[in-house]
């Protein structure tokens, strides 16, 4: 049975390596789909709605068409047809530099005819509201119902009931590198496509579909990417657009979003709203829990989120609805549904363990069935000092008042069989290993090189790990789920398994010894019964002469495993003048399953928990009732954290056993319970609703006064 | 009532219109007429619209000579600009992330100061220093920030990182110890949304010890 052996035997698997890429990265060096000039290059750009809800009466390019350095003028909305949310396209232009693009923008003659919006859930929930769809009743889509066991049964045992409501905004992803691509045709039925994309593969589908041509003439190269965080998995309006305005120019077009189409129109994190009831015995089991919900994942749906969340509850009746507004569509967003059901889960937990006059701690280790859990809990509370925090909300003295809180979190992870992996051993002693993966910034290129480097006993350096091209037709899966690392790691360790047999195959009747006789040392092969017979690497692919190793592997399932759990402890100081919530410090215990490196590991970790805090203190879409428009569409107004938000942060990597699980996701879960919870204990009033921003704790504490 | 429930209740349709500045003559409107350096160009730009100069910029120690218009970024010439020879000058390091000087992703040396490319004009840029993330390191040798940042992974998709580079340097040129406080505070012009922070503070400690 594969494995990957004992941690004690592990030479570069589990510890800290740093990553193949970074030279690139803090020279300037790496490339990114932005950074593409290629010769002969137009810009393009797409002209976009500023109303949310109108009929488009009358396009008119002429103007734009006749600027000197303008290349093409194209529409991407017929006149008859409806806009449905700020942002949606209009046209598009191709000209020979990105500010003559920006020109021609404001050349192009649009009418419109304005109609009634909606913009928030509440406007659109009200009765007699205008229609996003006219085909739909009304803005809510028939609800989903789910349960189990006997709600009224179980409130009836409840000792003490807890009914809130809870809600989270919607969140933008705010990729550093706006979605875009550059699009060169070779001719007339080929072209190059650098997308910034966290599925290669995806793409050139998606877009061979769409041009009408066969997959393998659409080759994708997406060398490195700045970000995407669940939202860069199709080429989108804008990756067909440049697609054709490159096919009418002939020429190579560039075509980014700006900063605000990205909050527009590039995705976000749906909002939510629940009402919920539920239920706990004396004893602290949870019994009951009841809860109605919705959220707005904009036009279209898609608005789901979980609840409950981690704990048991025996009984349990949802029920949850889709709210249209007039605003751009969701798409998945670093773990969809879990962040904002997390935060009402364990604001609830809470609230329930006040009740009952228990620690939360206590109360949740009562309720929560997960044993790799119950571990983390004990680590966790060691970590933070569990036993300073407030036993009593709020009854700390002074202006500035500490407290601390604890969520948790849960995840899949466990990949998927969808890649595709070849590892090379050249007669010159140079390794490649290729598959058509894409590195979102999470370091799977670098803990491709740390497996192929410990099956061989060399370096990570020594291996080229080629990714994010789909030219070798090597396909890999998307990376979203948290599934990148568990779906590739076990195809390039039975690659580099099946390639290093290959070549003992060669190595043996030199070393005049059985194959199965054989190891792998540090640069070199040698017998295992007698180790006086050694030959270094390159000796040993010396033999090869003009043949290359060229090995597949199988995504063998007992190398990966799924569903991690992980749990968070914050610890906060509120400035009840000021209402400023400052985080002290953030414990995030993750389970990671076999962290291939370790190093790379701790940073996204670090990076959860720091978009956790984004989402728990300062991150909302804010739109305009009165005029449809999102007023935050920029990097100034909408707040994503910076410096001196970023608390002492104590990543923990959980690794409890020896299967590769993803954790691109889980550790941006447990993070908003874990503040909210600690801001109730630091100044003994409840904050329900998403961000915790200096307003909120002020009206808060006036109420409580 | 609010304003809004007024105007779905007279169940007005409004027409509104985008249009641009100056119809017909479009060309005109993004043309301001300053910046001109002799009268040969100030005559051109009454045809042409569109008023050009020559410049020359000192980047990383070369000389480029380089056409702009007025409103031409100096990042707009270091990431898409040619020279009068028609080479591309193609420093892509500095990055444009939020087009309006509030993320630092564009960050560059202007005689040592850290500067938002973004946000100054390429022709205010003549007969300065400019130092692009590109020239920090010395040929191979890498700048000590660029070591500690691959040390100790302060990078995670990487497209800030340049800004940070630069940012660090500048802080570091400042004030050779910086504690904590003043780290945050050196580098709070530079937005990341992977959340590589810790590890940003922990490399421009390192390096601190090391310069």
């Amino acid at each position: 049975m594969a494995s990957w052996g004992e941690a004690s035997q592990s030479r570069l698997i589990g510890k800290r390596i740093t990553r193949l890429s970074g030279k690139e990265k803090v020279t300037g060096k790496a490339k990114y789909t932005y950074d593409i000039n290629r010769p002969g290059m137009l810009y393009g750009r797409i002209l976009r709605s500023e109303v949310p809800h109108a009929t488009v009466t009358e396009i008119d390019l002429t103007d734009a068409q006749e600027m000197p350095g303008v290349r093409a003028v194209m529409p991407l909305i017929e006149a008859g047809r409806k806009i449905r949310y700020q942002g949606q396209e209009i046209a598009a232009v191709a000209a020979e530099t990105d500010d003559i693009a920006k020109d021609a923008l404001r050349a192009i003659y649009v009418e419109l005819e304005e109609l009634p919006f909606v913009a928030t859930e509440a406007d659109a929930m009200a009765e007699g509201a205008p229609q996003v769809h006219d085909d739909w009743n009304g803005n809510q889509s028939n609800p989903s119902r789910g349960g189990q066991g006997d709600v009224e049964a179980g409130f009836a045992e409840a000792a003490v009931t807890v009914e809130a409501t809870y809600h989270t905004p919607v969140q933008t992803h705010v990729c550093l590198e706006t979605h875009g691509h550059v699009v060169e045709w070779t001719d007339e039925q080929n072209l190059t496509v650098w997308a910034s994309t966290q599925a290669v593969f995806g793409v050139r589908n998606d877009l061979a579909r769409r041009l009408e041509l066969p997959a393998n003439q659409v080759h994708v190269i997406t060398e490195h990417m700045g970000g995407g965080f669940g939202s860069k998995f199709s080429p989108g309006v804008e990756g067909l657009t440049a697609a054709r305005l490159s096919r009418m120019t002939e020429r190579p077009v560039k075509l980014m979003l700006t900063r605000k189409a990205e909050h527009l129109v590039a995705g976000n994190r749906p909002s939510m709203t629940q009402h919920v009831k539920a239920g706990a015995t004396r004893d602290g089991r949870l019994i009951a829990y009841d809860m109605r919900g919705h959220g707005t994942g904009g036009t279209g749906g898609g608005a789901g989120f979980t609840g409950p969340y981690v704990y048991h509850v025996p009984n349990i009746r949802t029920e949850r609805t889709n709210v249209a507004v007039n605003a751009g569509s969701q798409r998945a967003m670093r773990a969809p549904g879990h962040p904002q059901g997390a935060f009402a889960m364990d604001s609830l937990m809470d609230e329930l363990a006040e009740k009952l006059g228990m620690n939360p701690l206590e109360f949740r280790r009562l309720n929560d069935e997960s044993e790799v859990r119950q571990a983390q809990y004990t680590l966790g509370a060691q970590e933070i000092g569990w036993h300073r925090r407030n036993s009593v909300a709020g009854s700390g003295t002074g202006i500035k008042k500490r407290g601390m809180g604890v969520g948790s979190g849960q995840w899949g992870g466990g990949g998927g069989a969808n890649t595709q992996a070849r590892v090379n051993i050249n007669a010159d002693g140079t390794v490649e290993a290729i598959t058509g993966t894409q590195d979102l910034g999470t370091g799977i290129r670098t803990a491709i090189a740390i497996i192929v480097a410990e099956e061989f006993g060399l370096t990570t350096e020594d291996i080229i790990v080629k990714i994010g091209d789909s030219a070798p037709g090597l396909p890999a899966g998307g990376s979203g789920g948290s599934q990148t690392t568990p779906s590739v790691a076990p195809v390039i360790k039975t690659a580099a398994a099946n390639a290093k047999q290959k070549l003992f195959e060669h190595v043996a009747p030199l070393l005049q010894a059985p194959v199965d006789d054989l190891r792998i040392g540090t640069g070199t092969i040698y017998v295992a019964s007698d180790r006086t017979k050694t030959v270094t690497w390159q000796q040993a692919t010396g033999l090869l002469g003009q043949e290359t190793i060229s090995e597949g592997g199988e995504w063998d399932r007992e190398l990966r495993q799924g569903g991690v759990a992980g749990t968070q402890f914050a610890e906060v100081e509120v400035d009840t003048q000021t209402g400023h919530v400052k985080i002290l410090k953030i414990v995030a215990v993750q389970d990671c399953g076999l962290a291939i490196n370790r190093l790379t590991t701790e940073s996204q970790i670090n990076g959860g928990v720091i978009m956790g805090i984004g989402q728990t203190l300062l991150e909302e879409r804010i739109m305009d009732p009165m005029t449809g428009r999102m007023l935050n569409a920029n990097l100034e107004d909408y707040k994503v954290p910076g410096t001196h938000e970023i608390p002492e942060i104590k990543p923990i990597v959980f690794d409890t056993h020896r299967k590769v699980s993803g954790v691109g996701e889980p550790p941006c879960i447990p993070t908003l319970g874990a503040i909210a919870n600690a801001v109730y204990n630091a100044i003994g009033v409840r904050i329900r609703e998403l961000p915790i921003t200096p307003d909120k704790v002020l009206n808060a504490l006036a109420e409580k006064a | 009532m609010s304003d809004k429930d007024k105007k779905q209740d007279t169940n007005i349709s409004r027409r509104s219109f985008i249009k641009g500045v100056g119809t017909g003559t479009v060309a005109a409107t993004v043309a301001p007429a300053i910046l001109v350096s002799d009268e040969k160009t100030a005559e051109a730009q009454t045809d042409q619209a569109i008023s050009k100069a020559e410049i020359q910029l000192n980047i990383n120690d070369t000389l480029y000579e380089i056409e702009v218009e007025a409103r031409t970024t100096l990042l707009t010439v270091l990431r898409d600009g040619t020279d009068t020879g028609g080479n591309n000058v193609d420093l892509t390091g500095a990055k444009l992330i939020c087009d309006r000087g509030e993320c630092g992703g564009c960050t560059v040396l202007v005689d040592g100061k850290a500067v938002y490319a973004c946000m100054m004009l390429a022709m205010d840029a003549q007969g300065k220093q400019i130092t692009t993330v590109e020239g920090i390191a010395n040929g191979d040798n890498l700048h000590p920030i660029q070591e500690a940042f691959i040390k100790h992974d302060a990078m995670m998709c990487g497209f800030c990182t340049p800004g940070f580079i630069v940012s660090s340097v500048a802080l570091l040129n400042e004030n050779r110890k910086p504690t904590l406080t003043e780290i945050k505070e050196g580098l709070s012009g530079n937005t990341c949304r992977c959340g590589t922070y810790p590890f940003i503070f922990d490399a421009v400690e390192t390096a601190s010890e090391k310069m």
